[in-house]
C-alpha cells in the first residue's frame, strides 16, 4: 500500500557517504584557513597579549596600532616611513609593466596567430623555451647590460624587465585566445581594408576583454609578489613592497614585533586578494574563453 | 572581355602544390559556381582571387587589371564567409560601413550606401543591432549588406549558406539569384559543395576534384551531358545509376550488353568513337527510366521504396545489381512487385570504364 509514485523531482536524501564529504570539506577549509586566522588575530593583539602564546585566542584588547605602525613608521632598514613607500613603490612599478606587458603579448600574439610570419612556429617556440628557463640565470647578464646602457636601477629598469620577462606567458595566451577565432574575421578585415594595426585595434582588441582580464590578473598578482627583480633592478629609490616587507620583517632589533610583522605582510598580499576576488568571475570566464566564437 | 581570368595559376603550402597551371576565364555578370567535394581546391583558389592568399606563379586578372600583386582592398572584389565573419564588438552599421571607412569614403556618402544596401536585402530595422542579437540568416544577410555597399566588380562567395538550416538556406538562396539579377553587371564566384546551390544559380558551373578542374558548363550540360564519371556522380540526387557493360556492333549500329540488359544506341551521340567490345559504364539519371507495361529491361522486381512527395524513388533489382527509378510521387508500388523498365537512349551518358571520359 501508499507506495509513492513517482513523479516530478527526485526527492534527495542525505546519505551518510554525503555527510562523510561535507565534513571532510569543512575540515579542510578550516584547516586552510588557520594561518589566517593567526595572523589577523595576532595582527590585533598587542605584544604583551602576544607573549602569553594562546595564538588562536580572540585580543582580549583589541588595537589597530600594529597596522598604523606597519603601514606609516615601521622601519625598513634606516628609514621609519613604514611600509606605504613600498606600496606606492609597487604600484608605479605595477601600472607601466601591466600596461606594457600586456600590450606588447596581445600584439605578439595577434601578429604570430594571423599575419603568418615567416617562422612564426619557430619563434615561438623558442620565445616559449625562454619561459622555461630559470630567471636567476639572466640576472647577471641582464645587469651588465642595463649598467652599460645606463638605466640600471632606475623605474624603467624594472618595467623592461617585467615586461621582458612577461612576453612568453602573455604571447601564448593571446596567441592561443586569437588561434581560436575564426580566421575568416581576419580575412573580411582585410578585404575590408584594414592594415595590421587598424585590424588590430578596431577589430581584435575589442574581441579581446576576456583575454585582457585574465592577463591583468596574472600579471598583477605576478609583478606585485615579485621580490628578486625589484631587488636586483629597481634600485634603492624604488624598491617595491615586497621587498620593504623583508627589511621590516629582518632588520628589527631587540624583541620581534610579531603583530606589526602580520599586519605588514597582509598590507602586502592585500592587492592580489582583491584582484581575486573581484575578477574571480572573469578569470574562469576568460580560461573558458578559448571554446567561445565571436 | 572577362572579368576575372586565372592564368596559369600555382599555389602551394609548402612544399605541396595545390594548384599547378590551373587557368579559368569568368566573364563580365557571369554567375560562376565552384562545385567540389570538400579537398577539392575551391576555397583556396576563391582565396587566390581574393588575394587571401599568395600565388606562387601565374597571373590574375580583375577587370583588366592584372592584380597577381594587389593587397585585397585594392582588387575591387567584396566576400561572403560561410561563418559571417561580423565584427562582433560593431552594430550592423557600422560592420556594413567599416570598409567604405577604411578607403575615406566621405560620410553623407557612406550612409547613403548603408542605407541603400540594407533596404534591399530588407535589414533596415537591424542596423543598430549588435550581431550577437541576429539570427544566423539575418547575420548572413548582413554580411551579403556588407559586400554590397563596396561596390565592387566581383562578389566572391564562400560557402556561404553552409551553417544555415535547410529553410533559410532555400530561402537565401532564391535571394542571391535576385540579387544578381539585380545588380545586373556584377561578375559572382561562388564556392560550394551543395549540387542543388550550383545548379540553380549557375550561370555556368566549375566542377573541380582533386585540384583539377573537371568540367566547366552550363547546369543543363553539366547535367546531361557530365563529362566523365566523378561529373556525372557528383551532381544530381538521387545519384546517377551507373551500369558496367561493354559495346557490340550489330547491324543497325552499336549496342550496350551488360549481361542479358541490352540498350541499342542509335539515338546516342558519340564525342569520342567506341570500339566494339569496348568496356564501358553506361549511366542512367533515375528520372529518365520508366516503368512501362513491356520495357526494353523486363523482370525488375521491387526492393525499396522511397516516397519523397513531390516524386518517388524506387530501388529494383533484376538479380545483376541494384537501379533506382525515380517516378512520379502518385506510383503505388510495393516490395516484391514486378517491373519493366524503359529508357529513353538519348538521355543516357557513356564513359569509357578505363578512363572515366565520356563517349
Amino acid at each position: 500500500m501508499s507506495d509513492v509514485i513517482p513523479q516530478g523531482r527526485r526527492p534527495r536524501h542525505l546519505t551518510p557517504a554525503r555527510i562523510g564529504v561535507y565534513a571532510f570539506l569543512i575540515t579542510a577549509a578550516l584547516f586552510f584557513l588557520l594561518p589566517l586566522w593567526i595572523m589577523v588575530v595576532t595582527s590585533l593583539k598587542p605584544m604583551d597579549e602576544i607573549r602569553l602564546g594562546n595564538i588562536i585566542a580572540w585580543p582580549q584588547a583589541l588595537t589597530f596600532e600594529a597596522w598604523t605602525k606597519a603601514w606609516s613608521s615601521a622601519c625598513t632598514g634606516l628609514e621609519c616611513n613604514g611600509i606605504s613607500v613600498g606600496f606606492w613603490n609597487s604600484v608605479r612599478i605595477l601600472i607601466p609593466s601591466v600596461i606594457c606587458s600586456i600590450i606588447v603579448g596581445a600584439v605578439n600574439g595577434y601578429a604570430l596567430s594571423f599575419w603568418r610570419v615567416k617562422g612564426a612556429n619557430i619563434l615561438f617556440g623558442v620565445l616559449l623555451l625562454g619561459a622555461f628557463i630559470p630567471y636567476q640565470v639572466f640576472l647577471y647578464p641582464l645587469v651588465r647590460i642595463f649598467s652599460m646602457t645606463g638605466v640600471y636601477n632606475s623605474l624603467l629598469c624594472i618595467v623592461i624587465v617585467h615586461v621582458i620577462f612577461g612576453l612568453p606567458t602573455m604571447t601564448l595566451l593571446f596567441r592561443n585566445y586569437y588561434a581560436s577565432l575564426p580566421i575568416e574575421l581576419f580575412k573580411a578585415a582585410r578585404i575590408d581594408g584594414g592594415g595590421f594595426w587598424t585590424i588590430f585595434f578596431r577589430v581584435m582588441l575589442p574581441m579581446s576583454t576576456p583575454m585582457l582580464v585574465v592577463a591583468t590578473i596574472l600579471q598583477v598578482t605576478g609583478i606585485w609578489n615579485d621580490f628578486i627583480f625589484g631587488l636586483t633592478f629597481a634600485g634603492r629609490e624604488n624598491l617595491p613592497m615586497t621587498v620593504q616587507l623583508n627589511n621590516i620583517v629582518h632588520s628589527t632589533q631587540g624583541e620581534r614585533a610579531y603583530n606589526v610583522d602580520m599586519a605588514a605582510t597582509m598590507l602586502a598580499a592585500l592587492v592580489p586578494l582583491v584582484v581575486y576576488f573581484v575578477s574571480g568571475r572573469w578569470f574562469v570566464r576568460g580560461i573558458a574563453a578559448g571554446a567561445v566564437k565571436g | 572581355m572577362s572579368t576575372v581570368s586565372v592564368r596559369d595559376v600555382t599555389v602551394s603550402f609548402e612544399s605541396f602544390r595545390v594548384f599547378d597551371g590551373l587557368s579559368l576565364d569568368i566573364n563580365e555578370g557571369e554567375f560562376i559556381v565552384l562545385l567540389g567535394p570538400s579537398g577539392c581546391g575551391k576555397s583556396t583558389l576563391l582565396n587566390a582571387i581574393a588575394g587571401l592568399l599568395d600565388v606562387a606563379s601565374g597571373q590574375i586578372w580583375i577587370d583588366g587589371k592584372n592584380v597577381t600583386w594587389e593587397e585585397p582592398k585594392d582588387r575591387g572584389i567584396a566576400m561572403v564567409f560561410q561563418s559571417y565573419a561580423l565584427y562582433p564588438r560593431m552594430s550592423v552599421r557600422e560592420n556594413m560601413s567599416f570598409g567604405l571607412k577604411m578607403a575615406k569614403t566621405p560620410k553623407p556618402e557612406i550612409e547613403k550606401r548603408v542605407a541603400q544596401a540594407a533596404e534591399l536585402l530588407q535589414i533596415t530595422h537591424l542596423l543598430d543591432r549588435k550581431p550577437d542579437q541576429l539570427s544566423g540568416g539575418q547575420r548572413q544577410r548582413v554580411a551579403i549588406g556588407r559586400a554590397l555597399v563596396r561596390d565592387a566588380a566581383v562578389f566572391l562567395f564562400d560557402e556561404p549558406l553552409s551553417n544555415l538550416d535547410a529553410k533559410l538556406r532555400n530561402e537565401l538562396r532564391v535571394e542571391i539569384k535576385r540579387l544578381h539579377a539585380k545588380l545586373g553587371k556584377t561578375t559572382m564566384v561562388y564556392v560550394t559543395h551543395d549540387q542543388i546551390e550550383a545548379m540553380t544559380l549557375a550561370d555556368r558551373i566549375v566542377v573541380l576534384k582533386d585540384q583539377q578542374i573537371q568540367q566547366i558548363g552550363s547546369p543543363d550540360e553539366i547535367y546531361r551531358r557530365p563529362a566523365n564519371l566523378f561529373v556525372a556522380g557528383f551532381v544530381g540526387s538521387p545519384q546517377m545509376n551507373f551500369i558496367k557493360g561493354r559495346i557490340e556492333v550489330t547491324g543497325s549500329g552499336h549496342e550496350f550488353v551488360s549481361g542479358k540488359r541490352r540498350l541499342p544506341l542509335a539515338g546516342y551521340h558519340f564525342t569520342l568513337s567506341p570500339q566494339a567490345g569496348e568496356d564501358v559504364v553506361l549511366g542512367v539519371r533515375p528520372e529518365h527510366l520508366d516503368i512501362v507495361e513491356a520495357g526494353i529491361w523486363p523482370g525488375f522486381k521491387v526492393d525499396i521504396v522511397e516516397p519523397m512527395g513531390a516524386d518517388t524513388v524506387i530501388w529494383c533489382s533484376d538479380g545483376e545489381g541494384s537501379i533506382q527509378v525515380r517516378t512520379s510521387g502518385s506510383k503505388r508500388a510495393a516490395r516484391g512487385d514486378a517491373l519493366s523498365l524503359g529508357i529513353d537512349p538519348d538521355q543516357v551518358s557513356l564513359f569509357s570504364a578505363a578512363t572515366g571520359e565520356r563517349l
